[in-house]
């Protein structure tokens, strides 16, 4: 008979080896899922994760590497602050959006003047608009007692809907013919976040994205605050013992990733996509949640998780165009892994016994 | 702007009908509630019932198949679920929302060849002359068999928690587990069958949507349905009728917005939209003092070991 034994301590060895494992059971198992859609299952894992790093046009793909996996890293770092101490924001996409529509928005205001201040400004305007959008959530909850997970989900579909507003109305581009969406910002110097090094994907979001994760090292691993957040997820009486003070950690929790997820969009409408349109936005909101999970919600690893699931978008688009692999066969890949990482977390905080239970 | 447009009558019957998505995915997670068992991925379920019950009514010509088989859809899916919180003991909120986002992923993949197509027609119950009645019979003898299929559900759930002994030793599973455990019931098979229970009903919501109420297949057209319904729960205070209560005045309050739009009031369309989304969020904090009403063990762990 087999059964399970509670480990008196969580394993680090299964830890760091379980996000391995999943990735390869998702492999395996994303691999059937393509050879039942027809596909070669491996020419559709090679295509997916070798092409875009080593294949003829890497050089292409790389820094799309950076361009999707900063904005990513970004949000994960904020989410994974708030899922250490059990606090649960998962309306990063509606914080996300929030962000890109306060940057754009104080930048096309400025519009057509040129000036340095301007993009600095819309940094500002974007990590605010996430942050105020954040706030929602963590007020009500302090104030009320409200479920976070709750508003901050309804938050974006109202976030949601105020983009659609705001790309219709607003922020429409005057001379755009009667189409939605605003101006293109790529076209207006003193708001584009152009990249740092021409070609090599690096722009001001990559900085950002770095900078966090430094921050949150530093916060995780040698600040009091970042002592509060462990202490609150592991044991949160023991936090009260220690003086953590609840409210305060989930106004600083839910505001800190709001705020991440609002400057990712933010960078994200200035660079990469450009314009402010109905769906500019594409998930990442989501996905970082994945990330945040796969890098067991540590920095370093929550960077490692960016780089893979931002490989499997740009992978996922090669073997879209290529294989003619539907693009929502890579939602079901990526929503596989973190299946995967949940179950195999099992063996970190439990042992495998074999034969009869004692009684004592 | 003409408000005469909106007939309160007709609004009561669709408003009805806007209801029974929210209902079944209540009513279903209510259960999984009462059983302590947390599950987030309802929207997941949903969607992909949709999408089963959408697929298996164009083949087989029969939307009640296709119910039968949206409900098949969610509490196959929703057995993931229990495999990782009750077998794998992972955490429920994480696992929840791992649902979620693959159900949405899998529905997508699922409903490739089906965006466009339109589905058979499921037929109003005949109630023969009640129909005629004025008042009455556009708002109480004029729907789809599922809606009041919705309704006996409730009463059932209710019944069953309140009178009979299944429900009380649901109920037992869900205020302590270990306790009940110590007397000798299955936790997890008991919160296991809940669970599925809980998807088969979110799958038939789903279904509702796409068969029903559109009727279209779409990529994620429940549009975070299955996320209000579980704030509906919160809201009920974990009691059936309060459920439907609930779900009445959400479906209100969705039938409104879309006759608003209809009768071309002044507010931007948008903001009419955003509107259910607001209300859900003004309600739980009205009435998220009220939390002595969760079950005892409601998203805890259960692990046999003492």
């Amino acid at each position: 008979m087999i059964w399970l034994e509670k480990r008196p301590q969580p394993s680090r060895f299964f830890a760091y080896v379980t996000p391995l494992l999943a990735v390869l059971a998702t492999f395996l198992f994303g691999g059937l899922l393509f050879a039942a859609l027809g596909k070669d299952p491996v020419q559709s894992i090679v295509t997916i994760f070798w092409e875009p790093l080593f294949g003829e046009f890497a050089f292409y793909y790389r820094p799309q590497l950076l361009i999707k996996g900063a904005p990513l890293v970004l949000i994960a770092i904020g989410l994974s602050l708030g899922f250490k101490a059990g606090i649960w924001n998962i309306g990063a996409e509606g914080q996300y959006i929030m962000g890109a529509l306060f940057g754009a928005g104080m930048g096309l205001a400025f519009y057509p003047a040129e000036s340095v201040l301007i993009f600095p400004a819309m940094v500002l305007a974007g990590a605010f608009g996430g942050w105020i959008w954040a706030m929602i959530p963590a007020l009500l909850k302090v104030r009320f007692g409200t479920n976070e997970i709750l508003v901050s989900l309804m938050l974006v579909y109202v976030a949601e809907q105020f983009l659609a507003s705001m790309s219709l109305g607003l922020l429409k581009n005057p001379e755009g013919f009667g189409f939605p969406g605003s101006r293109n910002l790529q076209q207006y110097d003193s708001a584009h976040n152009a990249e740092i090094i021409a070609g090599s994907g690096m722009h001001w979001g990559v900085v950002a994205a770095l900078i966090a994760v430094i921050f949150a090292y530093v916060l995780l691993a040698r600040h009091r605050l970042g002592f509060a957040v462990r202490v609150t997820g592991e044991a949160p009486r023991a936090a009260r013992f220690a003086g953590v003070n609840p409210s305060r950690l989930i106004l600083f929790c839910l505001g800190t990733s709001g705020m991440l997820a609002g400057l990712a969009g933010l960078f994200e409408v200035a660079g990469p996509a450009g314009q402010v349109s109905i769906d500019f936005n594409v998930g990442y909101g989501f996905t970082a949640i994945i990330v945040a999970f796969l890098g067991r919600l540590h920095p370093v690893g929550i960077v490692l998780a960016g780089l893979l699931m931002a490989l499997t978008y740009i992978g996922g688009d090669i073997a879209q165009s290529q294989l003619g692999l539907p693009a929502a066969a890579i939602q079901v890949f990526q929503g596989m892994l973190l299946f995967f990482l949940l179950a195999l977390d099992l063996f970190t905080n439990y042992r495998l016994r074999f034969g009869r239970a004692e009684t004592v | 702007m003409d408000l005469s447009v909106i007939n309160p009558i007709l609004l009561i019957a669709a408003l009805m009908s806007a209801a029974t998505p929210i209902l079944l995915a209540a009513t279903g997670e209510l259960v999984v509630e009462r059983a302590g068992v947390l599950n987030l991925g309802v929207e997941g379920m949903m969607i992909l019932g949709a999408i089963c019950g959408f697929a298996i009514a164009v083949e087989t010509g029969s939307p009640l198949t296709g119910f039968l088989a949206a409900a098949a859809g969610g509490a196959l899916l929703s057995l993931l679920f229990a495999l990782l919180t009750q077998v794998a003991l992972a955490n429920q909120v994480a696992s929840g929302l791992a649902l979620t986002l693959f159900g949405l992923g899998l529905s997508a993949l699922l409903g490739q060849g089906y965006v466009g197509v339109k589905p058979p027609r499921m037929p109003d119950i005949n109630f023969g002359f009640l129909t005629d009645i004025p008042i009455t019979g556009p708002i109480l003898f004029s729907h789809d068999p599922v809606l009041y299929f919705g309704l006996l559900l409730v009463a059932a759930v209710w019944a069953t928690l309140k009178f009979t002994r299944v429900g009380l030793i649901l109920r037992a599973v869900g205020e302590n587990h270990d306790a009940a455990h110590a007397l000798g019931y299955k936790v997890v098979r008991i919160r296991t069958l809940a669970i599925m229970f809980g998807g088969a009903c979110a799958g038939m919501g789903g279904a509702y949507i796409s068969l029903i109420r559109v009727p279209q297949w779409t990529e994620g057209m429940t549009a975070g349905v299955g996320w209000i319904a579980l704030a509906l729960v919160v809201f009920a205070s974990w009691k059936p009728w309060r459920v439907l209560l609930g779900a009445y005045l959400f479906g209100g309050i969705t039938q409104l917005q879309l006759n608003l739009q209809g009768a071309g009031v002044a507010i931007p369309v948008e903001y009419l939209a955003m509107s259910p989304y607001i209300i859900t969020i003004v309600v739980l904090v009205i009435l998220s003092a009220d939390k002595s009403a969760a079950p005892g063990s409601l998203g805890r762990t259960f692990h046999a070991s003492h």
